[in-house]
């Protein structure tokens, strides 16, 4: 019983704490530019107002463009699920976790650029084109820090690669993670989430055409997949996990 | 006419710039003359030459001179005269009640290319205009770019006048060029008079048109920046650009209303008095306290058919536009300074700002190099305040005259020419916003570039969409 009422509410946790983070990221950058910046919440607000309205679908579409945008939301939510946070075990924690994670987070950049491609639009199949260029490269990356990880504290386990303290060689796994974190996340120099430069946009190009509620499981996700990448690189340097014997072990 | 078309063709080909091109409807039978304006920058003249009316088709002059593509596309759609041997010929702003961009577009066919349709409505608050590239993969083989959508009618608007209204309706051609025009239409109006503006609301004139320039390409600079992501210099350009704009905006509050319509302006004076006490290394300060919005109680001695233009206008151009290049030439070359200056521009003269390229970087160079020089005019205008009156009384038009005006605005040549009638109303006003030449430049500094370089590339030349709708 517990264990359903922690799943809960780490699932609460991870759905509603998601938006602040954009929201924070934007207040700081207005603050350091000198402006007031939009409200803390504004994330939140957005989302509340995407969702009381309505869809519009492209003739060409097929029910993809509806179910690629709940897939990468899914997903997303099911890889930070899989990341312990600090302290407190992970919900599913189980050894080889970590590929699951991996795979669960193409999983949702697939299906963002499915359903991108079901527009029929020319501009879109090029954003699902500049996503996936990208994606080549930070996922190297990414396996290549996870390798290191895993080699480190000879597990595949989350729980037990990010616990043990870090030692000289976090460093460049910091810079790393976070060349990621903003790449991934396309945040400047990347990216650009604000501009709305049409042309320039990567990530951005291939939700131009959904709206409504599609369009706020696109936005939440990308605010999930925001503090799962802050979460997980905060881990991997800091020794903040618990590096005891599992408690709970999968299946 | 074909006398007309040779001496055009012939000028241009010794090196003259096509400052505009339009047809006058004359009053007989649906006849047409076109008139030119041809400018010299080698040897600081201006030359205007008028056609005989004819009917029906000409033989266009963009086969040999590809400035005047766009000329000719535009009096085919105001009056009918087709350019025959016109390579483009389809509309400029309108596609006769349908959206600009229901017209065809030029296509690259092919497997691997595609076409990318961006706007009219974007992703940002910009002015609506559509692009549609011609892509393979992300190369740019072709950019054409259809406007339009902000047609106001404010050529139609102006003949018969000049109305009341019509000095406002200048302000409005653009609205970050406003001072620019309004001079134009003040150099017009004071042309067709036969008179000239008093010093000091040349002088006066001299500072709003450097403050604007100051304010635009701030506030272009800072919008570069943001585009490659330098987020600083974005926020700085901001803020800087926020105070010369509102400098400039007390002018339009204030002084302008004298400087440029007539109108009595106390208050607009005595905020003036505050400038030449600015120190050099503080932004100018702009005194709001006296700020008068437009139509209140301010007293108006001089009648509404009584204007008081400032900028003497030339029988020669004011200055050579760095964006008033032919279409095609990828060279940028700031010539801000003055091949013929007018105005207050003939005491004191700001030097050509030039750099050895024609990219992205080399046009941010040109605006930073017209910012230092600007900023040092600005500083040796405030020590040079004439005294006397603000204005003076306008006589009436002369009939059947033409008056030319050039004036450098921040973006180049703004090119204003009016022709009055028997009575003296204006018969036809032709404007030629800086825009209207450089559209097609942007399109072709695209080919051959990565279309994810287009808004960097567009910002660059940060052209106006309702200055070239009109």
């Amino acid at each position: 019983m517990t264990t359903v009422l922690e799943g809960l509410l780490r699932l609460g946790v991870w759905l509603l704490a998601a938006p602040l983070l954009p929201g924070l990221i934007n207040k700081v950058k207005a603050w350091m530019a000198g402006r007031r910046g939009p409200p803390v919440l504004q994330l939140y607000y957005d989302l509340a107002k995407l969702w009381r309205k309505g869809v519009v679908v492209s003739t060409l579409a097929s029910p993809g463009f509806v179910a690629g945008p709940a897939v990468a939301w899914v997903a997303v939510l099911g890889a930070a699920l899989l990341l312990p946070l600090g302290p407190l075990d992970a919900l599913l924690g189980f050894p080889g976790d970590v590929l699951l994670l991996i795979y669960l987070l193409a999983l949702a950049r697939f299906a963002t650029a499915w359903a991108a491609l079901e527009t029929g639009s020319a501009f879109e199949g090029m954003g699902a084109a500049r996503e996936v260029s990208f994606a080549v490269l930070a996922e190297a990356a990414v396996i290549t820090a996870i390798l290191t990880l895993s080699w480190q504290s000879r597990s595949l386990s989350l729980q037990e690669m990010l616990a043990p303290s870090a030692g000289p060689g976090m460093v460049l796994l910091a810079v790393g993670l976070f060349t990621v974190l903003l790449a991934e996340n396309c945040r400047v120099p990347f990216d650009d989430p604000n501009t709305h430069l049409e042309l320039t946009m990567i990530h951005e190009v291939m939700v131009l055409d959904h709206s409504g509620p599609l369009l706020a499981a696109v936005l939440h996700g990308a605010a999930m997949k925001l503090l799962l990448f802050a979460a997980l690189l905060v881990q991997a340097v800091l020794p903040l996990g618990d590096s005891r014997p599992r408690r709970r072990r999968w299946p | 006419m074909p006398e007309f078309l040779d001496h055009v063709g012939a000028s241009l080909t010794r090196g003259g710039r096509l400052s505009s091109l339009f047809g006058v409807p004359t009053s007989e039978g649906g006849a047409l003359q076109l008139v030119a304006v041809l400018a010299f920058d080698a040897s600081n003249t201006l030359a205007v030459g008028r056609s005989q009316p004819f009917q029906g088709a000409f033989p266009a002059l963009t086969l040999h001179h590809p400035q005047a593509h766009l000329f000719e596309r535009e009096i085919w759609e105001q009056h009918g005269a087709v350019p025959q041997g016109h390579p483009w010929l389809k509309p400029v702003r309108r596609d006769h009640g349908a959206g600009p961009a229901v017209g065809g577009f030029f296509r690259v066919d092919g497997r691997e290319v595609h076409e990318v349709a961006v706007g009219p409505v974007h992703a940002g608050i910009i002015e609506p205009g559509h692009f549609r590239f011609q892509c393979a993969g992300e190369e740019v083989l072709h950019l054409e770019i259809a406007l339009g959508y902000q047609h106001r009618g404010v050529e139609e608007a102006l003949p018969g006048g000049p109305h009341r209204a019509s000095v406002h309706q200048i302000e409005t051609v653009a609205g970050d060029t406003t001072i620019a025009h309004a001079t134009a239409y003040a150099g017009v109006l004071e042309a067709l008079a036969g008179t000239e503006a008093p010093f000091r609301a040349q002088w006066l004139r001299a500072i709003a048109l450097e403050l604007e320039r100051l304010a635009n390409h701030t506030g272009d600079l800072g919008a570069l920046a943001g585009d490659v992501a330098f987020l600083p210099t974005a926020s700085a350009c901001g803020k800087i650009r926020g105070t010369s704009s509102t400098s400039r905006r007390c002018f339009v509050a204030t002084g302008s209303d004298a400087a440029w319509s007539g109108r009595a302006a106390a208050p607009g004076n005595s905020n003036l008095h505050a400038w030449p006490g600015y120190a050099p290394d503080s932004t100018p300060p702009c005194v709001t306290s006296n700020r008068q919005p437009r139509g209140s109680g301010m007293p108006r001695p001089s009648g509404h058919g009584s204007r008081t233009p400032v900028e003497s206008t030339p029988p020669r151009p004011a200055k050579s536009g760095w964006s008033a290049r032919p279409p095609g030439r990828a060279a940028w070359c700031g010539t801000c300074g003055l091949t013929t200056p007018t105005g207050w521009y003939r005491f004191a003269q700001v030097p050509v700002s030039v750099w050895p390229d024609g990219d992205v970087f080399a046009r941010a160079r040109v605006r930073w190099l017209e910012i230092q020089r600007a900023g040092e005019f600005l500083r040796e205008l405030f020590d040079t305040a004439p005294d006397g009156p603000l204005q003076l009384p306008l006589p009436p038009p002369t009939p059947n005259t033409l008056a030319v005006a050039l004036v450098e605005g921040w973006r180049g040549e703004v090119c204003h020419v009016a022709l009055t009638d028997a009575r003296g109303r204006l018969e036809r006003y032709k404007l030629t916003d800086p825009s209207f030449h450089n559209w097609t430049g942007l399109a072709l500094a695209l080919r051959g570039q990565a279309i994810s370089d287009f808004p960097l590339c567009n910002k660059s030349f940060n052209l106006s969409y309702c200055g070239f709708d009109l």
